[in-house]
């Protein structure tokens, strides 16, 4: 049984059709798990049932042994799910340090220990502290979403496409950062059209096809086998 | 000494009257910002909300005149102020409980909840004129003067006066002192910070835990506040009639809408930017140009720009202007 699990999920958006089904994916602290596949495969939608922003019609969602499949998306990040959505992923109307304290609104407690931590784990962040968000380059706006999203010190941290829309060089200094937060013993979920760099960096990954699990396995063996890479990275 | 008479004539005539003027708009653009920019509608029973607030400071200013309560020089209206928010907030709440909270739960589009408050307007309307009737009230008592014009020119020795009425003093620190807290508020509590926060980006406020339905609550108190004390020294100030205060919204809009919709601080510096342009245009400036040039060149004319019937055209050209120039407003807001 692993730590954070989506089991058996069937469902879609309001009363439109199913999006995924039948869909597994599960994940375990200190582990990259990617959810690959081809555009409207139902990636970011299995991500989002996991979170509660979709109503399942069948399937379960798990952490850590507690059935949490009936909480509202605001309960299940009490229960220390974070989630970085892929657009309008932060307050640009707010300083790096705001959003930051937004990111810590559920801890009423000393959230400026947490945010040195954020500080040392990104830097550019704590020279732009004062900055409006809107104001920074995109790779620099990830971190910060990144570090809005670590701020309840979560359990298991949720990412939408993380490097969508940025440059190479920055997509490598990002996935340095999660590889970096993965180390801190969080359990990572992330969906990613980088698919090669993201299966480099991830101790597993799901293929997803219409809605199903096709193909799942280590980074290493999903990058390897002929038939994920014919279909989804390009020879 | 002519030119220092010209200054003391526009102090007295526009400087004065256009700052109390202005934050008294400028407290009624804040509070349409603030609805724009968290509830997100164009909220069309501004003006009215504001006369209903103004009208339990009137009854509530009776009721304690007939006790024989007063606030010597002060007017009793300020006593009456805080009991007429509570009653204020409470109408608001409940418009909001029976009315608004279906279309924001159903997402209606803005426009739709914009129309909503168009049917709220007129029911709080009639409201008012059920309850007060739609006559002109003065509730003003104690001082009326600060500096009296005919005191200043006996001080001075100027010809022309400079009268301060109280209620402009009133007016002025009432509004600083209303706004820099809603300021401190926004920007240095954690309350303030989660209603910006949900003002910038809805979703991402409630991934982070942000209830809404508390900010929607604090919303409407900090509504409350700002729309009975900005009609209150209104009606203190010039007089309390229902149709003028329906007639406020133009001015008042053009003044959020000129600041950035959204965008507090500048829908507060909007209100002064609308207040001086309807007064600079509308001001007769025969007398200044006497002092200042020449008898030769005195101008025959009353050399006023506007008719101070057309002061509502100020605002509204401004209104035109901002927006087909400058969508965002003078400061930055977002884009209607």
């Amino acid at each position: 049984m692993a730590f954070f699990e989506g089991n058996n999920m069937t469902g879609g958006y309001g009363k439109g059709p199913d999006i995924i089904n039948s869909c597994s994916v599960n994940v375990e602290r200190g582990e990259i798990v990617s959810i690959l596949g081809p555009n409207g495969a139902g990636k970011s939608t299995a991500m989002k049932a996991m979170l509660g922003l979709l109503n399942l019609k069948s399937g379960t969602v798990i952490i850590d042994g507690r059935d949490i499949s009936d909480l509202s998306p605001q309960d299940r990040v009490k229960e220390g799910i974070s989630f970085v959505p892929q657009t309008k992923n932060v307050f640009s109307g707010m300083t790096v340090e705001e959003n930051l304290e937004m990111g810590a609104f559920l801890i009423n407690n000393e959230y400026k220990l947490v945010k040195d931590e954020i500080y040392d784990l990104f830097p550019i962040l704590g020279k732009k502290k004062g900055q409006l968000v809107g104001e920074l380059s995109g790779g620099q706006r990830q971190q910060v979403a990144l570090g809005r999203a670590l701020m309840i010190k979560p359990s298991v941290l949720m990412l939408d496409e993380p490097t969508a829309g940025v440059s190479p060089i920055v997509m490598d200094e990002l996935f340095d950062h999660i590889v970096k937060v993965k180390q801190t013993n969080v359990a990572i979920l992330m969906v990613e059209q980088n698919a090669k760099q993201a299966l480099n960096i991830s101790d597993r990954g799901y293929v997803l096809v219409t809605g199903e699990n096709r193909y799942s396995g280590t980074g290493k063996e999903l990058l390897n086998d002929p038939r994920v890479r014919s279909s989804f990275l390009g020879g | 000494m002519d030119f220092i008479n010209a200054i003391i004539l526009l102090l007295n005539y526009i400087f004065v009257p256009a700052l109390a003027y202005g934050s008294q708009l400028a407290l009624g653009a804040i509070f349409v910002t603030l609805i724009y920019g968290i509830l997100r509608f164009a909220n069309f029973a501004t003006g009215d909300m504001m006369s209903f607030g103004t009208m339990f400071t009137i009854l509530f200013t009776w009721y304690f005149q007939s006790l024989g309560i007063s606030l010597g020089v002060l007017p009793t209206a300020l006593l009456a102020i805080p009991f007429a928010i509570i009653f204020m907030i409470g109408y608001m709440l409940l418009v909001d409980k029976f009315v608004f909270k279906y279309y924001r739960v159903n997402k209606s589009p803005p426009v739709q909840l914009a129309m909503v408050s168009i049917g709220v307007m007129f029911v709080t309307q009639a409201v008012v004129r059920i309850i007060i009737g739609p006559s002109d009230r003065r509730f003003f008592d104690g001082e009326k003067f600060i500096i009296k014009a005919g005191e200043f020119k006996e001080m001075t020795g100027l010809n022309e006066g400079l009268a301060i009425k109280s209620t402009q003093v009133i007016t002025i620190i009432v509004t600083m002192i209303l706004v820099s807290t809603l300021f401190w508020f926004l920007n240095k509590t954690k309350t303030g910070k989660s209603m910006r926060a949900y003002s910038d980006n809805e979703d991402l406020a409630l991934l982070s835990g942000i209830d809404p339905k508390k900010i929607v609550l604090i919303t409407w108190i900090i509504a409350g506040i700002l729309a009975t004390i900005g009609g209150a020294l209104y009606g203190l100030d010039k007089s309390f009639k229902p149709f003028t205060y329906f007639n406020n919204m133009l001015p008042i809009f053009a003044a959020a809408i000129v600041g950035g919709i959204g965008n507090p601080f500048g829908a507060f510096l909007g209100g002064y930017v609308i207040a001086f342009s309807e007064i600079l245009l509308t001001y007769a400036y025969r007398k200044f140009f006497m002092y200042v040039l020449p008898e030769t060149m005195e101008p025959g004319g009353l050399v006023q720009l506007l008719s101070t019937d057309y002061k509502f055209a100020v605002s509204f050209s401004i209104l035109v202007i901002v927006l087909l120039y400058r969508p965002s407003g003078i400061f930055k807001g977002k884009v209607l």
